[in-house]
């Protein structure tokens, strides 16, 4: 199987594929306009299971890379804390994946959160360096004024039609 | 306790961008600021508050990270992700990009000039550090690459009073270096930090160097010089630098910068936790084992990141710091009775 570009063999060809989650069933509180929401797990999830990966035809959800699981929100505290697991241990697009989703929060999120986006610990040979590269802001800001991974970034964020 | 740093004022500086960092000129009149949205502004006081006096939009593709003012107030250069650096020459109309200073491979983080005006030193991504001779008639020339780092250079600073420069890199580590024998050598790798150090700050006599990191703490290195009365040892005839002081559980973020007032003595931290600190050196502290104590500590400076603290050079107290968020404020300083 080929990836996108028609050229080299994908990484991982046959990558698992897990169901997506049901439509969030919406609470009698989450009705009344008089009360605020609050930001929970749910809300983070929702914002990033639809991710592309950038090598297959499938979301982040569909390969589990996102679970809601290891989304942790602290809207008091406006903390968003989330850990994806890359497919393979040796995976190349661990830190684009990793951008893609702190992007996909900074573009969604109120200016007021902190988010923290890393590595699953264990799943990923070089998770400290990916780690570090997406907790460092200056690197992550003059990523995305790099106009190809800015537009690479994109891709993997826009609405699959 | 009443906090001892007050807010004085608070301006919108760089528009939908964040402000990157903060300089004030030698005489403290105008402050310098750079941001995400590739300027550079100049601010002045007017009347109760402070006011944009120009704005410098022609130098840059990208986000200017960093500005520095000469010496002699003349010139001012803007350190740029676009890989340059431009040299702005202060003439009767404002400000003119005379020189634009390549080489870097990437992004540029950091520029200071040296006390002496005639050296210059930028740092980027690339790892390296490059030092600049200007002559008389404006020219620049790049005497020295120094490639001691093995990861991104965050910070160059000069000593106030040697021709010694220091940098701190996201390697985790501060590296020194000097003149010798017409080539820059690096003479020394102060080792302790657990993560990326951010900044770099000389006190006034240029004995003790502050640094801050992604691993929350503030170090305070001291200089031994060979024949030192401590027994510190020292290999050759360069001095040892030795971490003296550790302030840890302050900050709950990364400290992206540190300053140290040259009046005052007064230490000022910025912090991811949108605070602002500012420590003194206590009664009980020795030379050999300073201690210091958190005399001001304002949890909310800003709405998001503080990226720079900047004493102004000539008004004890007067702080400005910058933010994420895009504004600058300004504070007043007064040490608590008791600290």
């Amino acid at each position: 199987m080929v990836g996108p570009a028609g050229g080299a063999p994908l990484e991982n060809a046959n990558p698992l594929i897990y169901r997506r989650s049901g439509e969030r069933p919406v609470t009698a509180r989450e009705e009344d306009d008089e009360l605020p929401d609050s930001i929970d797990d749910r809300e983070i999830f929702d914002l990033i299971r639809s991710i592309n990966d950038p090598e297959h035809p499938l979301t982040l959800e569909e390969l589990n890379v996102v679970e809601q699981v290891r989304v942790k929100v602290n809207d008091a505290e406006s903390t968003v804390a989330v850990e994806f697991t890359p497919t393979i241990p040796h995976c190349s697009m661990a830190t684009l994946i990793g951008l893609s989703i702190k992007v996909k929060l900074i573009r969604s999120l109120p200016e007021r959160f902190k988010m923290d986006v890393h590595i699953t610990p264990g799943t990923h040979a070089s998770e400290h360096a990916v780690n570090k590269q997406l907790a460092d802001k200056e690197r992550v800001a003059a990523a995305l004024e790099n106009s190809h991974l800015l537009e690479v970034v994109n891709q993997c964020l826009s609405a699959r039609s | 306790m009443k906090e001892a740093l007050q807010p004085l004022c608070r301006v919108a500086a760089h528009p939908e961008a964040r402000c990157w960092f903060l300089a004030w000129s030698p005489g403290g009149g105008l402050l310098a600021s750079c941001g995400g949205d590739r300027t550079v502004r100049l601010w002045a006081r007017e009347g109760p508050g402070w006011a944009c006096r120009a704005v410098l939009g022609e130098g840059h593709q990208r986000t200017v990270r960093r500005v520095a003012w000469s010496p002699c107030g003349s010139y001012l250069a803007s350190a740029s992700f676009d890989a340059t650096t431009c040299i702005w020459k202060k003439g009767d109309d404002g400000f003119e990009c005379v020189t634009t200073l390549e080489g870097h491979e990437n992004e540029v983080k950091s520029v200071a000039w040296a006390p002496s005006g005639n050296l210059l030193a930028t740092c980027s991504r690339d790892k390296s550090v490059w030092v600049w001779e200007v002559d008389e008639e404006e020219e620049y020339e790049c005497v020295s690459v120094l490639n001691s780092h093995t990861q991104d250079v965050k910070h160059v600073v000069w000593h106030p009073n040697q021709e010694l420069l220091a940098s701190a890199s996201y390697d985790d580590t501060v590296k020194l270096y000097r003149e010798e024998e017409d080539d820059w050598v690096c003479c020394a790798t102060l080792e302790g930090h657990e993560s990326t150090v951010w900044s770099l700050a000389f006190d006034r006599s240029g004995e003790r160097l502050a640094s801050c990191s992604d691993d929350k703490t503030v170090r305070i290195w001291q200089q031994y010089k060979p024949g030192n009365e401590e027994g510190v040892a020292c290999s050759g005839t360069d001095p040892t630098w030795k971490c003296v002081c550790n302030l840890s559980g302050y900050h709950s973020r990364t400290i992206y910068d540190v300053a140290w007032c040259h009046l005052t003595g007064a230490l000022a931290t910025a912090c991811g936790d949108d605070a602002i600190r500012v420590f003194e050196e206590s009664a009980s502290s020795t030379p050999q084992q300073p201690t210091f104590s958190l005399t001001a500590h304002v949890p909310r400076a800003h709405s998001q990141d503080v990226n720079c603290v900047a004493w102004n050079p000539k008004e004890p107290g007067l702080l400005a710091s910058c933010s994420d968020d895009g504004e600058i404020a300004f504070w007043k300083y007064q040490r608590p009775e008791v600290c």
